[in-house]
């Protein structure tokens, strides 16, 4: 039987947007994305869609890709399908917007639910954009579902799970039965370019958009738990002090001999 | 749980006889929340000095629980320890440090008792006014900071990062009373199997007073020596921007930022680092930063005290000769 693997992302400011062009709209409290810069799939969640793939390339599986907001740029939220997920889901409804943690994860298990039955459940280890990384472990949670976090390395079979999980000093193996959630960090290595075939298969596929009511969730549980008072950008205002000399060798030489004069060598 | 709680309970952690220092941060922000006692949880069998140690920087009580699984890497028995002590504590405040336990088991004792969480936390203060606790942390990369205030409903559990307080000086004539506490026998739905460790020698990452790091402008992973060379003349240790993590130069553990280490040396020398803001992240604690990348606009000079606009092939060799001539002489 196919192994049934729900991988959630979500789209993003991309984070890579220069820190000069770092706009926010402090009254509205909200980062303002800078103009013509499209948005993008967060970066831990592709490696989780790469996770699966790996997974797909050595076993029958089936890979749907669920999405919780509104205002979905179709061509970024279909770029796990043109990397050759079979399906993708978008919860798109203003009420789901803006969500914080917790609700994200109330409303994406009850999507992974109404999905059907599943074997695994793949994040990414955080989102870019507010670095929660809450959502996973409310979904766990929420599902009560077996959960490893930062994995470099998914296996998956026969109802098994094997996980490498990054330890701030090397990694872990992991072991544990499906159904499981387990989250993904960038040492997984570089997700795969979506190949023509794949962006070409990707066109002709339509998501399944769902809305708020489709998922019967209960409006108190979409609530922020916290309450975001203020949005800032921090000041950073260090004079740095450059240190010139005739040519390369001559401003190393001078850059030591300042440092150790200011005592800091 | 609402209304009556009182207090701080510090989610501790501790290994090889010793309270981990991030722990002592913990229990000086829970004194200085002013909100009732403040307590630690010390999971596994932790012995009679570490209780101690705890009482010694601040902590009134001490919750031990000691069950084989807990306190030893399994997520399911520690969020289930937390979770049952707090129920006896019934804390206001529920605080982690921003480690691999607290990142993932401060937010799921939170979803398990139906409270809030926030991660990766600079500060944690109580409102004037209303005496509503507002939390202060980074998001977006670094680029912007949030505040966040909790709604009333307790505990309020906040995952605070490394270094954002200073310990209390230790001081052995505090008391404090150790409180046992029988768990339930937690379920654990994750065996492992094999830990692999690649600990560094030399000084810690997180622990150096001098901290030099590469980043993608060096190319490749051979000019590292030339950074290991000059790490130690100053005694410090070696790190390195994502970039050259994920390309595979040096291991992830050498990662310094947002989502790598957290660095707070008095001395950060970078080279070929552009100074993006998920790197900053992780060493704004910087007290002097020094920048040698060939590019003038780089935002790595924003942070920098001093700054070296060049090729680094040109620049470093005599910087690490003129530093080895001052040190040697
Ligand atoms: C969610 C998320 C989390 C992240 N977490 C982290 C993190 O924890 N840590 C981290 O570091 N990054 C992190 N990043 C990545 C970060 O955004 C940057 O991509 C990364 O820090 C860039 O690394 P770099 O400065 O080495 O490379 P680049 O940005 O490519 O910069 C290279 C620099 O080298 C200079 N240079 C090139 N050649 C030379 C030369 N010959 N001599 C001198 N200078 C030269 C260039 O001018 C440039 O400034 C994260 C990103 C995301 C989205």
């Amino acid at each position: 039987m196919a192994l049934n693997i729900v991988v959630c992302a979500k789209q993003v400011v991309d984070p890579e947007t220069p820190v000069s062009a770092f706009r926010i709209d402090a009254d509205a409290r909200r980062v303002v994305p800078a103009p013509g810069v499209p948005p993008v799939v967060n970066g831990f969640d592709e490696n989780a869609v790469e996770a699966a793939l790996r997974i797909k390339d050595g076993t029958d599986a089936a890979i749907a890709v669920v999405s919780v907001g509104s205002g979905f740029a179709m061509d970024v939220m279909k770029k796990p399908l043109s990397m050759g997920a079979d399906q993708l889901v978008l919860v798109d409804d203003e009420a789901v917007a803006d969500l914080d943690a917790a609700a994200t994860a109330y409303v994406l298990s009850r999507a992974i639910e109404r999905l059907g039955g599943y074997d695994l459940v793949l994040c990414g280890r955080q989102a870019s954009d507010w670095d929660n990384a809450q959502v996973p472990l409310g979904i766990a949670e929420t599902l009560g579902l077996p959960c490893v976090t930062m994995a470099q390395k998914v296996e998956a079979h026969n109802g098994g799970l094997v996980v490498e999980r990054v330890l701030d000093e090397g990694y872990q193996v992991v072991e544990a039965d499906m159904p499981a959630l387990v989250t993904v960090s960038n040492e997984l290595g570089e997700p795969r370019y979506p190949s023509l075939r794949g962006i070409m298969a990707a066109s002709r596929k339509s998501p399944t958009v769902w809305t708020a009511s489709d998922l019967d969730l209960d409006p108190a549980r979409l609530a922020p738990s916290l309450e975001l008072v203020d949005l800032f950008i921090p000041v950073t205002d260090r004079q740095c002090e450059m240190v010139e000399g005739e040519d390369g060798q001559d401003t190393g030489r001078r850059l030591a001999l300042r440092l150790r004069e200011e005592k800091l060598i | 749980m609402t209304g009556a709680a009182l207090g701080v309970l510090a989610a501790g952690e501790w290994t090889d006889g010793r309270l981990y220092p991030g722990t002592g941060e913990l229990l000086a922000l829970g004194r200085s929340l002013d909100c009732g006692e403040v307590s630690v949880a010390l999971l596994g069998d932790a012995p009679e000095s570490v209780c101690r140690e705890a009482v010694s920087l601040g902590a009134d009580a001490v919750y031990t629980a000691s069950h084989p699984l807990t306190g030893d890497g399994d997520a399911d028995a520690d969020v289930s320890a937390i979770a049952q002590i707090c129920g006896q504590a019934k804390p206001r405040v529920l605080l982690f440090g921003k480690t691999a336990f607290g990142a993932e088991v401060g937010p799921r004792v939170a979803f398990r008792l139906g409270v809030g969480a926030a991660q990766d936390c600079v500060a944690v203060e109580a409102e004037d006014e209303s005496g509503r606790v507002v939390v202060t942390r980074p998001v977006h990369g670094g680029n912007a900071m949030a505040r966040l205030r909790f709604p009333d409903a307790d505990p309020k559990v906040a995952i605070v990062r490394g270094k954002a307080y200073e310990p209390l000086a230790a001081d052995g004539s505090r008391r404090g009373e150790i409180r046992r506490v029988e768990l339930e026998p937690p379920v654990v739905r994750t065996r492992r199997v094999e830990t692999v460790e690649s600990r560094s020698a030399g000084v810690r990452l997180e622990d150096a007073s001098v901290v030099v790091a590469g980043g993608r402008g060096l190319g490749g992973p051979s000019p590292f020596e030339q950074l290991e060379e000059l790490a130690g003349l100053l005694g410090g240790a070696v790190g390195a921007s994502r970039a050259v993590c994920d390309a595979g130069w040096l291991d992830h553990s050498y990662q310094i930022g947002l989502t790598g280490k957290t660095i707070t040396p008095d001395l950060y020398i970078t080279v070929g680092i552009s100074g993006a803001s998920q790197h900053m992240a992780g060493c704004s604690g910087a007290r002097h930063t020094v920048a040698i990348n060939k590019d003038a606009d780089s935002n790595i000079f924003k942070a920098a005290s001093f700054g070296a606009v060049g090729d680094w092939q040109d620049i470093l060799p005599s910087f690490i000769e003129t530093i080895r001539e001052l040190v040697e002489s």
